[in-house]
């Protein structure tokens, strides 16, 4: 499949949706790109050497072992069942050593109205690998009554990183229900960036990342915006099932109306673990609601696991303060507001950070 | 360029001030003396038109306009400027952001954070984390660049050490003379009077003036004998 077609392959009004998930048409800033339409792969290819990508049945026939090794052990780890009638998704493996400086981009997009989308993703990060993932699912205007059921495994071998940014740009009935779990290896990084800010019906999502191996750390970051109608029920849990491993779960949650319930849970299966979890949320709207539900857990007395969670109104000390400059009060709001979601609490690679912000940014001016 | 008729303002039910007469004209700088509590802050704050104090009488006045029923940012527009005692952190907005918002004046941002040593401070959310000195230069810098006619000015040297006292002790006064601005200045240390040119002062005392004089005779008399001097001699000597 030519690189050329990416661009051809989406409708030309869905273009600034695709783009509002974080996705580079031009491919120049990426190592490789993947994209699904409803229940079809269109494309991927791959320009690095190091990174393989492919969609997921494609993978099973090339090389059938993977089903074995890799298909629902991470879930199985979890005791965990999964839904079993997916159709599609993509197949990432980075070879082992290899650093991929450039993110991989793959686009998960519905287009048809009331279809649900059910795709099931296979993430390997050999041993010693680096890489960044951005990961953007999104809807055509057309697509509005549709479902999103995406999983994702993670595996992340020895002393590797992955990088995970999902952007989702969906439209305001749109049901979202992604199932993901993370397999961490001794020494192996994983980060997972969550960006929401686009109306959606229902998004209900509970990633876990175990760290099964001693040293492994995870951190989980998510910007969350809400609007009226919605509801956002997100959390993420770590389970440190290998000692000294280090976690944080950072989110900033805004509601305009629409109610969030934001979770976070640190199990410590094993000793020296040590965890953070923060959560902070504004509440706009007399009807916003927001609900957060921190959970601390330990089976053993050596270990380090804190949380902090805040949420109110925006102070009006900080409005007036901002009007005392010039500012009205609207304008006052909005800057704080767009403060509050500062992308800085995401762990982005330095390629991603300005082109998410200006995404933001955007997001935000249209919805504030 | 400010003129504040019979004021009376109250917070809460509690009348804070009783019936404030001021003028500040273009150029002019006033000082603003008194003890704890005896309501200099909210007079400021009253002036700014900032929330929780209402005004039951009288009339401020800036430029020939009344602002009694105009928001804060309108008094801003038509050339008031405040620098806060202790301004609140605002998370996630960067100096800079607020620098740009002020002015379009890329040098003159540049020129006044190197001048105000906040270099470094201008990538960081304003703020948060900074010392005391930090914060006092901070305010005077977005003040400069806001670029107000009427400074009102709550204790700007306090938690300042001597050194960033005439670090912006220089620089304010530079502002205030070149572009003959006026201002109301709250100090308890009086360390300010070697910097800008005041040439009047005035006393609040249980939420009254009780008088008007020159700032650094006026300050000697506090510094050596107290604000218990001033109930003495109110009514009966003036500094002037």
């Amino acid at each position: 499949m030519e690189k050329k077609d990416f661009t051809k392959l989406i409708d030309e009004r869905d273009k600034n949706i695709v783009v509002s998930s974080g996705m580079d048409f031009s491919g120049k800033t990426r190592s490789a790109s993947f994209l699904q339409q409803d229940n079809k792969v269109v494309l991927y290819n791959s320009l690095f050497k190091g990174v393989e990508i492919m969609g997921i049945q494609d993978a099973f026939h090339t090389y059938p072992e993977i089903r074995k090794r890799y298909w629902g052990n991470a879930f199985a780890k979890l005791k965990k069942d999964y839904p079993h009638d997916t159709e599609g998704g993509y197949f990432i493996r980075v070879k082992k050593g290899e650093n991929v400086t450039l993110p991989i981009q793959a686009c998960l997009f519905l287009k048809k109205n009331k279809f649900n989308q059910k795709v099931h993703n296979i993430i390997i990060v050999e041993e010693g690998a680096r890489v960044y993932l951005i990961t953007g699912c999104s809807a055509s205007r057309a697509a509005n009554e549709s479902l999103h059921l995406g999983i994702s495994e993670f595996f992340i071998h020895k002393d590797g990183y992955l990088n995970f940014t999902m952007i989702h740009s969906w439209q305001e009935d749109v049901r979202v229900k992604p199932m993901s779990a993370a397999i961490v290896e001794e020494g192996a990084t994983f980060v997972s960036n969550y960006v929401c800010l686009k109306p959606v019906r229902e998004v209900i999502m509970y990633p876990t990342a175990v760290l099964s191996g001693k040293g492994a750390r995870a951190s989980f970051n998510s910007l969350l915006l809400s609007h009226p109608g919605s509801l956002q029920d997100i959390g993420s849990r770590v389970i440190f099932a290998s000692p000294d491993t280090q976690a944080e779960i950072v989110s900033r949650a805004v509601s305009l109306g629409g109610r969030i319930i934001a979770r976070g849970h640190l199990k410590a299966e094993a000793v020296s673990a040590k965890a953070h979890l923060e959560c902070r949320g504004l509440v706009i709207s007399e009807r916003g609601i927001i609900h957060a539900v921190p959970e601390l857990e330990t089976d053993f007395r050596d270990v380090d696991l804190s949380h902090e969670a805040a949420i109110g109104k925006i102070s009006k000390e900080e409005i007036e303060y901002l009007c005392s400059r010039g500012m009205t009060k609207a304008k006052a709001q909005s800057v704080i507001i767009r403060g509050f979601m500062n992308v800085d609490i995401l762990a982005l690679p330095k390629v991603l950070q300005q082109e998410i912000k200006n995404l933001e940014d955007k997001t935000l001016e249209s919805s504030l | 360029m400010l003129e504040i008729n019979n004021l009376s303002v109250e917070i809460e039910n509690r009348l804070i001030l009783r019936n404030i007469n001021l003028t500040i004209k273009k150029g002019e700088i006033m000082i603003l003396f008194g003890p704890n509590g005896s309501g200099k802050t909210t007079l400021i704050k009253t002036i700014m038109g900032l929330g929780g104090y209402k005004i039951i009488n009288g009339e401020i006045i800036v430029k020939n306009k009344i602002v009694n029923n105009l928001s804060v940012e309108e008094r801003v527009w038509l050339g008031l400027g405040i620098m806060y005692q202790h301004p609140p952190k605002i998370r996630g907005v960067k100096l800079y952001q607020m620098a740009k918002f002020l002015s379009s004046n890329e040098k003159l941002i540049k020129t006044m954070a190197d001048k105000l040593s906040l270099h470094t401070h201008l990538s960081r959310d304003i703020n948060l984390d900074y010392s005391g000195g930090e914060m006092k230069r901070a305010e005077l810098f977005q003040l400069i660049l806001q670029n107000p006619d009427c400074l009102l000015l709550d204790e700007p040297e306090s938690g300042v050490d001597i050194e960033n006292i005439s670090l912006m002790g220089k620089v304010l006064n530079n502002y205030l003379q070149k572009e003959s601005k006026s201002a109301l200045i709250i100090t308890h240390t009086g360390y300010i009077l070697d910097y800008v040119k005041a040439k009047k002062g005035c006393v609040m005392m249980e939420g009254k003036l009780w008088c008007v004089g020159n700032p650094k005779e006026m300050f000697e008399v506090i510094r050596k004998k107290g604000y218990e001097e001033c109930k003495v001699c109110h009514g009966e000597k003036r500094f002037y």
